[in-house]
């Protein structure tokens, strides 16, 4: 370790913003896109490998690296368009504050991601953690309309804009979106929002894991689609049974017409919940995993999931899972192995299905990787936008497994 | 370019495929925006996939470099080839590979017509959203490569939306596969990076597409206005309402005129400032609620008039003349600047209001019909380019539309690309370090960038970056 760096850093960021983290490596808290992309040039200077961090409370700060830099300090919420739906926020601002911040203008991000409710946009952007609403708004990358990232040596990019739509240029956004700050760290971004639904009801059912997503298949070639459609285990419901839940959000009439699909189809005994109880409830299935060590997500469409279901459940287990009964996509958190998780990821290709590794303590990142089972040519592909955005290699990532 | 070349193309495809004589590629000297011609060396049509790997890596092996072109209905000068360059054209490609209505997923070449998907979908109550105005002719190669819009995507959301996974041939004629039929990915999200890049990154050779289920109910509105800000006030008004109508169209008095004065005439009220489209659609009882609000919403942001299409065939004529209108435009003059640009939907009275200076000042005559519902515009200006003046106003005029738009925070492209058209302007939408990432991540993909060169990156403004290793 050269303290000459830390001096450096300090005489840049001011003393305050250069502090140790738990376990001793220095954390630097930049709180200015420059200030940041500075901080990058200086430490690719010195030769030292960075972690990146939000808040530390999804991907665990424990990647072994000589200085942890964290995006909190970027944590204003810089313009708030309610007449054109758009926002620009920095990369740091905790999730709840931002939602908070839309509400008051009548709008929201309609992002429901698991973990803590302080996460912050730049970790959920970064990861591309989606909840149950992206059955009816899409996954993350449709609400992100374009960034401001710093690379690995300190270069500022800002692709896309901050109109809704928009061809200029290669999309490079798209690359930072789920590139778990491979491709640099995300410091702006520019947000499509919506305004606030005038309804917005959820309904629950409660039954035998299978009945359900018969269920779920009878809404869809009823052509039914709700904001969320989404299926619990019983530990992530809190309940004896496998749960569904729909959300449905829009117009008065919209929601109406929505409820009475989903009773005439279903056959099912629906709940519906009040606007606290569906709250808590929302909040309470989203924030189940938030202690387990390891989160997964697989890439499953609707039809296959129950081979799914039963293919995790075999390999690993039947305790947290999240599942998206109509668009497909399932989420499961708890404990595994590295070979658990290669198991699984290869059981899973074999059937067209990726699987991501969202979280998981260090070593099985760096055993696993968050990607794997890249098709054939592609690998060399992602290695070389790494060399473009990373070149000395100094963002500690674990993109892909060792073995991989 | 050399014969020898000619004939090896011949020899993969058949010689009757390879296309060398002048008058036999005069049609392949534009594509939809005359502005810009170019005629290529050659023009080769694979018939099969293999044909294709074969013909580009016979092109890599000679170093020559290439132009993928569809339907040539771009609108970007996209599509054309300099005439050291190969134009490998894809509309023999034409064959939907695999239809998937359980995973409402379909596997098309790249070849195959837009409109064609919807219509092989219909059965199973399913079509393909993304519905350019040239979806009767255009391809969805195309489509991938310009990342296409059209009216209906103010709900469904453009081309890269749809998108899920990609067989892509490389320009040194590798084949990789990416993404997957989930649309969750591998690794990185090289699917959405690959989607508009306009034909620079290689060629995709098998696309896997969202379907969407037909909705149940449909409603068309058709309100005119006496102003443009008032019919731009109901677009807002309808947006913060928490309605998303599946389309919300505008023409101004200029583009109705000429609508009403062609063989499309579609009884709009030719005295209308601004005439309004807008299209709910959803499940019935939600539909019919929807429309009733909108239409107290058009008719408090002060419409004049409105009308309601319930059957289809009210709907198809109210949407005849919003489809026709590009072709009724370019029957006022020998030719037709077609624009495309983006502005916050806030800024559009503002805008609108500046293209008509603009165009008063050079003395043009400019007719708008846009996306009001995304702020999209479409600026056209009539014109006859047989004369060099002419000609130069126009330039000029488009010179200070698209920096109008940037001024207010837009983008000089919402869904026709970049291309040819729109590289002067570049340098002013992104800074020198992010048009360098750009070329960067371009030579990841063609690191002689021999596919589709010259377009979208003006190299003088682009910051070097250093090279990632290369093969």
């Amino acid at each position: 370790m050269n303290p000459g760096v830390l001096d450096r850093l300090r005489a840049l960021l001011g003393t305050a913003a250069v502090s140790r983290d738990p376990d001793g490596v220095p954390r630097a808290v930049p709180d200015s896109v420059d200030a940041l992309a500075a901080t990058l040039r200086l430490v690719d200077e010195a030769g030292w490998r960075v972690r990146l961090e939000g808040h530390g409370s999804w991907v665990p700060p424990d990647a072994r690296a000589d200085l942890a830099l964290t995006t909190r300090g970027l944590d204003r919420i810089v313009a708030v368009h309610p007449a054109d739906l758009v926002a620009t926020v920095e990369g740091g601002v905790p999730m709840d504050a931002l939602q908070r911040r839309l509400a008051v203008d009548g709008m929201w991000l309609p992002l429901d991601p698991p973990g803590r409710p302080e996460r912050t946009i730049g970790s959920v952007v970064a990861t591309a953690t989606a909840g149950a609403l992206r059955a009816g708004f899409g996954p993350v990358r449709d609400h992100v309309l374009g960034c401001t990232a710093v690379t690995g040596d300190g270069r500022v990019i800002r692709p896309g804009g901050t109109v809704v739509k928009n061809v200029a240029g290669y999309d490079l956004t798209k690359l930072q979106v789920g590139g778990f700050g491979a491709f640099g760290v995300l410091t702006t971004l520019h947000l499509r929002l919506r305004a606030r639904p005038a309804a917005d009801i959820t309904l629950l059912a409660r039954a035998p894991r299978d009945h359900l997503t018969s269920a779920a298949r009878d809404l869809a070639d009823a052509g039914a689609s709700f904001s969320a459609l989404e299926l619990f285990s019983p530990t992530v419901a809190a309940d004896a049974d496998w749960m569904l839940a729909a959300r449905c959000t829009g117009s008065a009439a919209g929601v109406a017409g929505d409820r009475a699909q989903l009773l005439d189809t279903t056959g099912l005994a629906w709940t519906e919940l009040d606007r606290d109880r569906a709250h808590a409830f929302w909040h309470l299935v989203t924030h189940a995993g938030s202690g387990a060590a390891v989160t997964l997500r697989l890439g499953v469409l609707a039809p296959g999931l129950d081979e799914l279901l039963d293919l995790v459940g075999q390999q690993l287990d039947e305790g947290l899972i999240w599942a998206g009964a109509s668009h497909g996509g399932l989420r499961w958190a708890g404990d595994a192995s590295p070979d658990q998780l290669r198991t699984l990821r290869n059981l899973a290709a074999a059937r067209e299905v990726p699987l991501t590794l969202e979280r998981a303590p260090w070593a099985t990142r760096q055993a696993v990787g968050h990607f794997g089972a890249y098709r054939e040519g592609v690998g060399p592909l992602v290695a070389q936008l790494r060399e473009v955005f990373d070149p000395s290699g100094r963002l500690v990532v674990a993109m892909d497994g060792v073995d991989s | 370019m050399s014969q020898a070349l000619a004939a090896e193309l011949g020899r993969i495809v058949g010689p009757r495929w390879v296309r060398t004589r002048p008058s036999e590629l005069t049609a392949y000297e534009a594509d939809g925006l005359p502005a810009h011609a170019s005629r290529p060396a050659l023009a080769v049509l694979p018939g099969t996939r293999t044909e294709l790997i074969a013909v580009i890596r016979l092109l890599h092996v000679a170093a020559v470099p290439f132009v993928a072109r569809g339907a040539g209905t771009g609108l970007s000068g996209g599509a054309l080839a300099a005439p050291d360059a190969v134009l490998v054209v894809l509309t023999r490609l034409n064959r939907i590979l695999h239809l998937d209505p359980a995973r409402r997923r379909a596997v098309v070449e790249p070849g195959v017509v837009n409109a064609r998907l919807s219509d092989a979908a219909l059965p199973h109550g399913l079509y393909y959203a993304p519905d350019p105005s040239s979806q009767s002719a255009c391809t969805l190669g195309g489509n991938v490569a310009e990342n296409a819009g059209g009216p209906h995507c103010l709900k469904y959301g453009v081309t890269t939306n749809h998108v899920v996974a990609l067989e892509v041939l490389l320009p040194d004629g590798q084949v990789v596969r990416l993404g997957s039929r989930s649309g969750e990915s591998w690794g990185p999200d090289l699917v959405g990076l690959f989607v508009g890049s306009e034909g620079m990154f290689g060629i995709a050779t098998e696309i896997t597409l969202r379907l969407e289920p037909l909705p149940a109910s449909v409603r068309t509105l058709l309100a005119a206005f006496p102003s443009i800000r008032a019919a731009s006030e109901a677009v807002s008004g309808i947006i913060a309402a928490g309605i998303v109508p599946a389309a919300m169209e505008m023409m101004d008095q200029a583009c109705v005129r000429a609508v009403e004065a062609s063989i499309y005439a579609a009884g709009y009220p030719a005295d209308a400032a601004a005439v309004l489209l807008v299209e709910v659609d959803g499940a019935p009882g939600a539909v019919q609620a929807e429309a009733d609000q909108v239409e107290a919403l058009l008719l408090r942001h002060r419409a004049t008039e409105v009308r309601r299409a319930d059957t289809p065939a009210e709907r198809v004529r109210l949407w005849q003349g919003r489809k026709k209108a590009f072709g009724a435009m370019g029957r006022i003059a020998p030719d037709l600047a077609v624009q495309d640009a983006v502005v916050p939907r806030s800024a559009l009275p503002d805008i609108l209001d500046q293209v008509a200076a603009i165009a008063a000042r050079y003395d043009l005559r400019v007719a708008n019909v846009f996306h009001a519902g995304d702020g999209n515009l479409h600026p056209n200006i009539s014109f006859d380019g047989r004369d060099p003046a002419i000609v130069a106003r126009v330039r000029a005029a488009n010179h200070d539309i698209m920096h109008a738009c940037l001024a207010v925070g837009g983008s000089i492209t919402g869904e026709h690309g970049v291309g040819s058209d729109k590289l002067e302007y570049m340098p002013d939408a992104f800074d020198a370090e992010t048009l360098g990432a750009m070329r960067a991540v371009r030579r990841v993909f063609d690191p002689s960038s021999r596919a589709n060169p010259g377009k979208v990156l003006p190299n003088h403004a682009c910051r070097e970056w250093r090279r990632g290793a290369v093969a």
